[in-house]
């Protein structure tokens, strides 16, 4: 009485399918997990055992051996439960086991039978679709998720005797409950740039970040407007494509319980500054999970009060924003994250907050002041294109019959999309996509630009006005610019535009 | 030490009779029934040609408290091989060739259910 199913074991992304083999031998009755179960894997026997024989479906009273193959690979979750189940069913002769061959089984049970919905099955269902497998049942509170892949046959089942009866046996079926998991509707979106008054440096200066993927950092008093401008940013990048859309909505599956749905707006994050190291780049003992900077892959990492974020925070943002992904090590096995997201930094100018203009009304020390935005000086600032200082919006602008709004962001959104287009295409045979992943040599040899629109930047040079690196700064900020107009490469007029929005070293 | 007959021994007694019957069709020879020591009681002790089979015999009235098999716990596998080997040497017996076996005789309205399950430690 041997019988054998799949399942899929999840370390960070990546999976591996799992055998769960089942030996019912003549010996006196003992339920026994082997192949490396972690605690929940191992409560899980208790479930089955339950589960089966509430739904009908009395296990013979022998010694029933489960074994996870590879015994080596650590499994650790209750979403093995299903495979188990249905191993044992069918080595206890309810049905064939050939029945189930090929099908990855994945998802809790209660101890009434009922199929209740896990974490990571989209990123489950993604794996298992590399892996070349053509059919996963999952529960079915889990479908919503999973609802644009396609290539592989997915069934959702809410209790096991429906599962069991479509597997040939007959036997009452429980039908699906009342109590069903309502899928939590959030509607996503960002606000719209027309709802911005005045501060149309600042637009200009979003909708560059957008066009070139550049990091910015705003400094400014509170209430200028510096989460208004971020929390819409999102809303002009291009929308994520069905690829995209899944790819996030696999990380999403890893850190939360189906509390989320797919959507084509690039994601955002915009954790408080209390944020802890593991929450930042994804932690976690056994199983890693994915963090913020991964939870903001191809959209917008928001970081409000940026100073206020303790140091190590910060640093540790400067690996992924360089590789575009994290790898987080554990004694269990690494698990790689994509982390492409694009920094918005938001600062006061001080502690207090009103180092602004003539700096007036400040009660900071200088000293203060200079510890404050220091914190964001270094490494972490050299991946900064964008430098934006705010000032608070002026009364007249805000009281006048016809206040100055900005552009509205659909607009923007394809302003921003046509400014990538001609971009992608001048990159076509390079590594990169935006002007902001181009490298300074690249930059200065293959892009080089005429010595007359670079007069203004080789004189600052020159002068040790700017560092080298700020020149190449400047050049990719130039390329966005022209990019933007339309044109076919960047004019001096383009350049002096730059340098103003690189702003000055920090 | 007599126990007054009460209705759960008169069935253990049935059960073993039941059992001890069913190992004879098989061509066991019975040794002993009830064997006792001061560590306790082995059902029933046979002989299958060479090999001396230790019998626990497990008897229930309905399953409403599960299958008969679920009382035998690892406790009582673990008594039931100290009681083997004391056997042994009260009957000055070495180098044999031994075997526990659970019988599980199940009464239901009746109807007697006899499952017989070899070399079960």
């Amino acid at each position: 009485m041997l019988a054998k199913a799949l399942s899929i074991s999840l370390f960070g992304l990546s999976g591996q399918v799992i055998e769960v083999e089942t030996d019912i031998s003549s010996n006196l009755p003992a339920f026994v997990l082997v192949g490396l179960p972690d605690a929940s894997v191992n409560e899980a026997a208790a479930r089955v055992r339950a589960a089966a024989n509430n739904s009908k479906l009395p296990l013979p009273g022998r010694r029933i051996t489960v074994n996870l193959s590879p015994a080596s690979v650590p499994k650790q979750g209750s979403s093995f439960d299903l495979s188990i189940a249905v191993s044992v069913l069918a080595a206890a002769g309810y049905f064939d086991a050939s029945r189930v061959e090929g099908t990855i089984f994945f998802g809790e049970l209660a101890l009434d039978g009922r199929i209740k919905p896990v974490m990571g099955v989209l990123a489950a269902v993604v794996a298992a679709k590399q892996l070349g497998i053509s059919k996963m049942v999952i529960p079915s509170g889990n479908l919503a998720e999973v609802a644009r892949i396609s290539g592989i046959t997915i069934v959702g089942y809410d209790h096991l005797t429906q599962l069991v009866s479509d597997l040939g046996v007959s036997i009452p079926v429980i039908p699906n409950s009342k109590h069903k998991f309502e899928h939590k509707k959030t509607f996503e979106s960002a606000g719209c740039f027309s709802e911005v008054v005045g501060q149309e440096e600042a637009v200009a200066a979003m909708k560059l970040a957008a066009v070139g993927g550049h990091h910015i950092l705003m400094v400014g008093p509170p209430g200028a407007g510096k989460t208004m401008l971020a929390s819409r940013l999102p809303g002009i990048l291009p929308k994520l494509s069905e690829e995209q859309a899944i790819e996030i909505g696999a990380i999403r599956s890893l850190s939360r319980l189906n509390e989320f749905e797919f959507s084509d707006l690039p994601p955002m994050q915009s954790p408080h500054h209390t944020a802890s190291l593991a929450a930042m780049v994804g932690g976690g003992s056994s199983q890693p999970r994915p963090g913020l900077i991964s939870l903001a892959h191809r959209g917008v990492l928001f970081l409000d009060e940026a100073p206020e974020f303790q140091s190590p925070v910060l640093e540790a943002l400067r690996q992924p924003l360089e590789s575009g992904q994290i790898t987080i090590s554990r004694a269990s096995g690494q698990a790689v994250f994509p982390a492409k997201f694009q920094l918005v930094l938001a600062a006061n100018p001080c502690p207090c907050g009103f180092a602004f203009g003539a700096g007036k009304d400040c009660t900071c020390s200088s000293s203060a002041r200079v510890r404050y935005l220091s914190k964001l000086s270094g490494p972490l600032s050299d991946r900064i294109d964008l430098r934006l200082q705010l000032n608070p919006v002026n009364a007249s602008l805000v009281t006048a019959l016809h206040p100055v709004v900005s552009e509205t962001s659909s607009s923007i959104q394809n302003q921003v999309i046509s400014a990538r287009k001609i971009s992608s295409t001048r990159l076509m045979n390079t590594p990169w996509k935006l002007n902001s992943e181009v490298s300074g040599s690249y930059l200065r040899r293959e892009l080089r630009l005429g010595q007359g629109v670079t007069k203004q930047l080789d004189y600052a040079l020159d002068q040790r006005l700017i560092s080298m690196r700020g020149y190449d700064r400047c050049l990719r900020l130039a390329w966005s610019i022209s990019d933007l107009a339309g044109r076919e490469s960047p004019t001096a007029e383009d350049v002096s535009l730059a340098g103003f929005y690189r702003g000055a070293e920090l | 030490m007599p126990t007054p007959p009460n209705r759960k021994h008169v069935l253990g007694l049935y059960g073993e009779k039941v059992a001890g019957q069913y190992l004879q069709s098989l061509g066991y020879e019975i040794l002993e029934r009830n064997w006792r020591c001061s560590l306790g009681e082995i059902d029933l002790i046979a002989r299958d040609h060479a090999r001396y089979v230790f019998v626990e015999v497990k008897t229930r009235n309905g399953a409403g408290f599960g299958h008969p098999f679920e009382a035998i716990t690892e406790i009582k596998l673990g008594r039931l091989r100290k009681l083997v080997s004391e056997w042994c040497r009260s009957r000055q017996l070495s180098g044999i060739d031994v075997r526990i076996d659970a019988v599980s005789v199940l009464v239901n309205r009746g109807k007697i259910e006899l499952e017989h399950l070899k070399q079960v430690f």
